[in-house]
């Protein structure tokens, strides 16, 4: 049996807000392993320090006090440099608001981590249209994020957060902005993409809709982990929310 | 399984098929920086308008003093009436005028107002696009790439804005010579200093814009790549 690797590990994490001049806990000591090649849902009312947990997991915020690690590494050892390359090579991030560079195409989009990453240019498009084929944007890849809907844009948000081959791909409620049916197809693809790709996806979300492909389902609460739920249990609290 | 831990040096380790690197190739960043503003031309137009305006009455002003200098040196005391008459402050035995110290003040005055509004004017160029920013920084962007990008897009608009500036400013003190003396003015015209002239007001106008952008662009590279996530509106 092959061990289970820790992508992600959070090790007595607290996080302090100053709000004026009143101190806001918004994190009051989690512990959590992310196993590698999961996809793993995040789940918490608003205020609940779910978003702050998942800034920390992204390596967009530091802990007041605890570690984070990311593929072993503690993140409040590195610089900003290699905060930098840590972002560019092992996450790739989706947004809520899909957050397409909008002066540049979709391709463009794609093939700009991978710039960053120093990959010629050649290479970069010829992976870039590949990804895009991917998503299923293969004969789009030359428009502006304008003229494209929702939906789409977030596939091009989807191949440019695997631009890297990422072991994390964070998603910030990446169905929120969409419609039913949509979001649907956005939560397949994400989880098409973490089956054949083995990309750990973490996402944040308030959608119902993702329970039903996550692994793991971790429940905050008032800055403390209520639940982790796997995916056999989970079964069950659907049906139980579905039937409610 | 091996640790991944990036180096600063960024120097690729054994085995490894791509650097360890963050880098932004300067082709590119010019690429990036020529479609932003193509993309959003309206709006660095009115940034760019300022320097325009402010460049050109620089250049206005200079070009003016080297038209009245070669007229001088016609000797024509007829000419050297008009000039006088025109406003110039030519003592009777002056080969040569300058400028007034009334005009270098409004001139510096000029340059003042148009600093203070293309910094302004990037601020707000900034503001609108932090989230394109936070997202650049999401993918692996370093503070200098940002730094890079809004200064490589005021040094276009500044060549564009200053040498458009310039050029008009310079004209229209040709033309206003022009009219003003007669065809004397362009017989005499002093080649050299007018073309020295004009291009000094661009350069002044380069300058210009470079400076207006540095505290707008250090506060978009400073800006934490977490305001990406931020949902507004």
């Amino acid at each position: 049996m092959t061990q289970i690797r820790n992508i992600v590990r959070v090790s007595k994490v607290t996080k302090t807000f100053k709000l004026g001049k009143v101190l806001v806990e918004a994190l009051k000591g989690i512990d959590l392993e992310i196993a590698a090649g999961n996809y793993i849902s995040i789940m918490g009312p608003s205020g609940s320090g779910k978003s702050t947990l998942f800034n920390m997991i992204g390596g967009l915020d530091k802990p007041s006090a605890g570690k984070v690690f990311i593929d072993e590494v503690d993140i409040a050892q590195l610089d900003a440099y290699e905060l930098a390359w840590l972002r560019c090579r092992k996450i790739g991030y989706i947004f809520q608001t899909f957050n397409i560079i909008p002066v540049m195409t979709a391709l463009e989009n794609v093939t700009l981590p991978m710039t960053f990453a120093g990959m010629n240019s050649d290479e970069a498009i010829t992976k870039g249209i590949g990804l895009l084929q991917l998503v299923g944007l293969g004969d789009r890849f030359e428009h502006k994020p304008s003229e494209l809907s929702g939906g789409q844009q977030q596939r091009v948000a989807i191949a440019r957060a695997l631009a890297n081959d990422p072991a994390i791909i964070l998603a910030d409620e990446p169905t929120g902005n969409l419609d039913l049916t949509t979001g649907e197809e956005i939560i397949s693809l994400l989880k098409q993409m973490s089956q054949d790709r083995g990309v750990t996806v973490i996402s944040a979300t308030h959608d119902f809709k993702m329970l039903n492909v996550s692994d793991q389902v971790v429940w905050i609460r008032d800055g403390l982990i209520d639940k982790i739920e796997d995916r056999e249990e989970l079964s069950i609290s659907v049906g139980r929310i579905g039937s409610r | 399984m091996a640790v991944d831990q990036p180096t600063a040096a960024g120097t690729a380790t054994t085995g490894d098929q791509v650097a360890r690197q963050v880098v932004l190739p300067f082709k590119k960043s010019v690429e990036i920086a020529f479609k932003s503003i193509r993309a959003r031309f309206f709006r660095s137009m009115i940034t760019t308008l300022s320097l325009v305006l402010a460049v050109s009455f620089l250049s206005f002003v200079n070009v003016s003093t080297d038209m009245a200098n070669g007229l001088l040196t016609t000797g024509d005391p007829v000419v050297r009436e008009n000039l006088t008459a025109a406003g110039y402050d030519i003592g009777p035995r002056d080969a040569s005028v300058g400028s007034s110290p009334k005009q270098r003040w409004i001139v510096i005055l000029s340059l003042l107002v148009c600093v203070v509004g293309i910094v302004n004017a990037q601020l707000m160029a900034v503001t609108e696009r932090f989230r394109e920013i936070g997202t650049m920084k999401c993918l692996g962007a370093l503070d200098r790439f940002i730094l890079r990008l809004f200064v490589l897009e005021a040094g276009m608009q500044g060549v564009a804005g200053a040498s458009i500036g310039a050029a008009a400013g310079g004209l229209f003190a040709v033309l206003n010579a022009w009219i003003a003396f007669g065809s004397v003015a362009l017989r005499v015209l002093p080649a050299g200093a007018v073309t020295a002239s004009i291009l000094s007001a661009t350069g002044v106008g380069i300058a210009l814009s470079l400076l207006g952008v540095l505290y707008p662009a250090a506060v978009a590279a400073r800006m934490q790549p977490v305001e990406a996530m931020r949902v507004e509106q």
